[in-house]
């Protein structure tokens, strides 16, 4: 099989890899990368577990070769704080209990994060909408809609009280 | 203090929402070889030969295994005689039923070593459904199980002369739809046998249990291994089964001297990991015109799949158990059997025999409304075992007490929130209206057996015991430890527990520690399902925090040479006597505790420690009312869940965010196993829904926003009151949708719908109805 070099700005660290051609980049993010966060859950593009932001779009990174991203940004679930700050998609999910065993939660988080970036203040229906492609076997949902909207409230220049 | 019932943001997300978790498949170190299954096309077959010679022939690949190179060892633990061989034997029972293992140097190298082994199979006529399998001249899936049958129970013929008093009876036939619990981590293991002692990692819930099954599997001393439950992606009662790469992954780690990972992708997980539900039940009732019910007879037909695994087994015990509900009913019988099909093997999920008591008591209840035309909560409020009767002992068996509840309180709570009257009269006027969809509410006032600890109860499942373990231990500084021999996946023990502790020792929860999941770290335990956690190990714990507390002030009396009686622990200091100022902190006390020279006479160093193993004197028995308003399109059968009202009763809580998040996951689903999740063969036996594609797991724009009410009945089985809401959600929601699309169609007529209720079945049920009229 042949092998390429791709290189990809991951969570703003430029990175070059040499994979082979049938890598998909959710496998070059958690092999050779080492970033564990994004999850896979299916074979079938369907759970959303392995969702990142290429080019600040949410992609499920089982369905996109590694050579695809070649020369994009990608974001992970790493990537969404600022140092020790917590984006406020996150503290949502802490402060709302939007999470319970999180294995699904990186790609939901990226999905609320992209999803704010467009939509500032969505509704819970808009919410509900864009989260489509992620599943959740734990939480039932209602609990994440809250902690988007409460991303919604207190977006990132407010101080934070944890 | 006063942190036992509070909201506190959970201890473990900060991981979490930051990538920083570990799951087992996280945990992966360079070099390690990957181990995959060559799954059998067929669902029944002969296994005539297998060549591994092509496989091996690629580059990458180390070994390829068959069920002889397993001959050193026994079948993999179940009831004989149908347990299951770790790799198929001549035969495959089930669509997918490994016949070999692969293991090579990289995941795509074992992808292509399983496409190129070469297998040849013999296929055998499949038996998917049970009324197959019960054929008199069914093909037998097991020589010494005649009939394909595991275990009858017949129901006592007592009960034939209290349905025949009884001035009504109907019959009512009912499947409870094949589920995949699909926990978004697929079961994961990594084992690591390279060095003297097997390291093992799984997406388990309940390590030590799998520590004492291995090593005796394996023949080697508990003492050489160690398992460790790193994060679990969710369970829900699918990752307490003893799946063969659980097993195999050790065997080939020493076999061939790497570490071996194991991670089912998600076709392989929906045939692999077991199913849940998956039974049928035939039941008689005997009623009034008041509907008051005299006698319910029911039989439970459990399909086990192709292999029996012992908590499979023991679903329709569950079931018999608490085919009652909370009726106080003068005459139950109940029996049942269990079949074998050629299907995936049938095992715990969310609820485990629970769900389907609740789901053939809250149909039959609303069968006999529609009968008799008493409204659907009325015929509850008639039949419900009163307040005053507790405890209650439910006559379907000796060991079933209940032990707290007020049914009626919790009914009339939840139609005060769902506006029951306004909603009937919308309901009236909807179906004078052919243009507006048709609106139906359903009701399920259930009840659950949980919180498993009392002595004998996980026995029979096959547990060492049924306590909890749970170890306090006080550090130096006055921070704490514990260790808790239950082991989460997702239920947030690291929260819950610290708020119990830290509510009698007056500690931060953010200087408690909680640890759980590893067999070297914890001292021993049982496990995390069946609603357990609180009622065994967080009981446990407070007693343990009690016990240090009470050894702790005395230290405290010590150093503020005071008399120990009058020490008031509060806000985390040891008081002199109530409102005075000279007091001890927790440091203090705990630094004291460690040397002997600050101690009192005959007081040794390091008390501020306990252990306790937490036995219960009795089940708990969760409840609660669920409503659900649908709905239903004339035109296209769509059911749309409009509104969706809980009221639980779990006794007290330790953390209302967890305890509504439980709730809510439960209900969802429930709510998917009423409208969405079946789990389908075709007629020849070949699993049809093998992806995420065709199995509907709901995402969030298909379920409603819940409300969520309590009735609070603490349990006096312990001394939190708490009794347990894991499983609540998922045992109450599937018979309070399906109710409310009946209750659509009711008026026409329709008595029956069968889940999961999809368009077509309701849209069928419909025009065949308005056909007939
Ligand atoms: S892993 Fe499921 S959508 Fe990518
Ligand atoms: S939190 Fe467990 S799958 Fe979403």
């Amino acid at each position: 099989m042949s092998t390429h070099e791709v290189n990809v700005a991951v969570n703003g660290t430029p990175t070059a890899t040499t994979v082979e051609a049938r890598t998909l980049l959710v496998q070059l993010l958690r092999g050779p990368l080492g970033l564990t966060g994004t999850h896979v859950g299916c074979d079938t593009t369907n759970c959303g577990a392995c969702t990142v932001l290429i080019d600040g779009e949410p992609v499920k990174s089982c369905t996109v070769l590694a050579v695809q991203a070649d020369g994009s940004e990608v974001t992970t679930v790493e990537g969404l704080a600022d140092g020790e700050q917590l984006a406020p998609v996150q503290e949502g999910f802490r402060q709302c209990h939007g999470l319970q065993c999180g294995f699904c939660t990186p790609g939901v988080l990226t999905t609320a994060a992209a999803l704010l970036e467009q939509t500032p203040d969505p509704d819970e229906a808009q919410i509900r909408d864009y989260l489509d492609g992620c599943m959740c076997r734990c939480t039932g949902y209602q609990m994440i809609v809250d902690s988007v909207r409460w991303a919604a409230e207190h977006p990132a220049d407010e101080e934070v009280a944890s | 203090m006063g942190l036992i019932g509070s909201p506190v943001v959970r201890k473990e997300d900060h991981r979490l929402i930051t990538g920083q978790g570990t799951f087992t498949d996280d945990l992966v170190g360079p070099g390690t070889a990957v181990m995959r299954y060559v799954l059998s096309p067929h669902p029944h077959a002969r296994v005539t030969a297998i060549d591994p010679a092509p496989a091996l022939a690629l580059d990458g690949v180390i070994a390829v295994h068959t069920v002889e190179d397993f001959g050193d060892y026994p079948d993999l633990p179940g009831p004989e005689p149908a347990a299951r061989p770790v790799l198929a034997r001549d035969r495959v029972r089930f669509h997918g039923e490994p016949v070999a293992v692969v293991l090579a140097r990289s995941a795509s190298i074992a992808a292509d070593a399983i496409e190129a082994v070469e297998v040849t199979y013999e296929p055998l006529p499949a038996v998917p459904t049970l009324a197959e399998a019960l054929a008199p001249d069914a093909v037998q899936l097991h020589e010494l199980l005649p009939g394909n049958r595991l275990m009858d129970v017949p129901v006592d013929g007592d009960i034939e002369e209290a349905l025949a008093a009884a001035p009504h009876r109907a019959e009512l036939h009912l499947v409870n739809n094949r589920c995949a619990p699909t926990a978004i981590e697929p079961m994961t293991v990594l084992a690591d046998w390279t060095g003297a002692r097997l390291e093992l990692h799984a997406s388990f819930q309940a390590p030590h249990h799998l520590r004492n099954y291995l090593t005796e599997w394996l023949g080697i001393p508990q003492s050489h291994c160690r398992i460790v439950a790193p994060d679990v992606g969710g369970g829900f009662g699918s990752k307490i089964q003893w799946y063969p790469e659980l097993f195999i992954a050790p065997l080939l780690s020493r076999w061939h001297g790497v570490a071996v990972r194991s991670v089912l992708t998600r076709s392989e997980a929906l045939k692999l990991m077991y199913h849940g539900r998956a039974q049928e039940q035939d039941i008689e009732v005997g009623f009034d015109d008041e509907g008051r019910i005299h006698a319910l007879k029911m039989l439970v037909t459990q399909d086990l799949g192709g292999y029996a695994d012992v908590t499979g087994a023991g679903l329709p015990v569950l079931t018999t158990w608490m085919a009652a509900g909370c009726y106080r009913i003068p005459h139950v019988a109940t029996g049942f059997r269990h079949v074998f099909t050629t299907t995936s093997p049938v095992s715990s999920y969310r609820g485990a025999g629970r769900p389907e008591a609740t789901y053939a008591i809250e149909r039959t209840i609303d069968l006999v409304a529609d009968l008799t035309g008493v409204d659907a909560a009325e015929v509850r409020m008639r039949n419900f075992i009163p307040p005053d009767a507790f405890p209650f002992a439910q006559n379907t068996h000796e060991a079933v007490v209940y032990d707290s509840g007020d049914f009626p309180a919790a009914l009339t709570k939840l139609l005060e929130l769902m506006d029951y009257d306004t909603l009937k009269a919308e309901q009236a006027e909807r179906r004078e209206d052919p243009d507006a969809p048709l609106l139906g509410i359903g009701f399920s006032t259930w009840l659950e057996i949980a919180g498993f600890g009392p002595n004998g109860s996980l026995e029979g499942f096959g547990h060492l015991a049924s306590w909890e373990s749970v170890n306090l231990r006080i550090l130096p500084d006055g921070t704490a430890l514990v260790t808790s021999g239950t082991s989460p996946h997702g239920q947030g023990h690291q929260t819950m527990l610290a708020q119990i502790a830290s509510d009698v020792l007056g500690i931060e929860v953010e200087a408690i520690t909680v640890r759980h999941g590893d067999t070297d770290t914890v001292q021993q335990g049982t496990g995390t399902f069946g609603s357990r956690s609180v009622s065994t190990a967080g009981v446990g714990l407070h007693r343990a925090a009690t016990a240090v507390a009470e050894r702790a002030r005395r230290i405290a009396a010590h150093l503020l040479e005071a008399d120990p009686d009058a020490i008031v622990l509060s806000d985390g200091r040891f008081h002199r006597q109530a409102d005075d100022e000279a007091s001890v902190g927790w440091a203090e006390v705990a630094t004291a505790s460690f040397q002997p020279l600050q101690l009192p006479e005959g007081t040794p160093a390091g008390t501020l420690e306990e252990q306790v193993y937490q036995e219960s004197p009795n089940f708990t028995y969760p409840s609660g009312a669920y409503g659900c308003v649908v709905e239903v399109d004339r035109d296209t059968g769509q059911v749309q869940v409009r509104s969706y009202v809980a009221v639980d009763d779990c006794g007290a809580v330790i953390n209302p965010l967890i305890a509504d998040g439980q709730v809510h996951g439960g209900m969802t689903q429930g709510i998917a196993q009423a409208l969405y999740e079946h789990v389908r063969y075709d007629d020849d036996g070949h699993l049809l829904t093998e992806t995420l594609e065709d199995y509907l797991v709901p995402t969030a724009p298909d379920i409603p926003r819940f409300v969520t009410g309590r009735a609070d009945t603490p349990t006096p089985n312990n001394e939190l009151g708490a009794k347990g809401i894991g499983e609540s959600g998922a045992v109450g929601s599937p018979p309070a949708v399906v109710n409310a699309v009946i209750d659509t169609l009711s008026h026409l007529g329709v008595r029956a719908l069968d889940m999961p209720v999809t368009p077509e079945r309701v849209w069928t049920a419909l025009n065949e109805a308005k056909a007939a009229r």
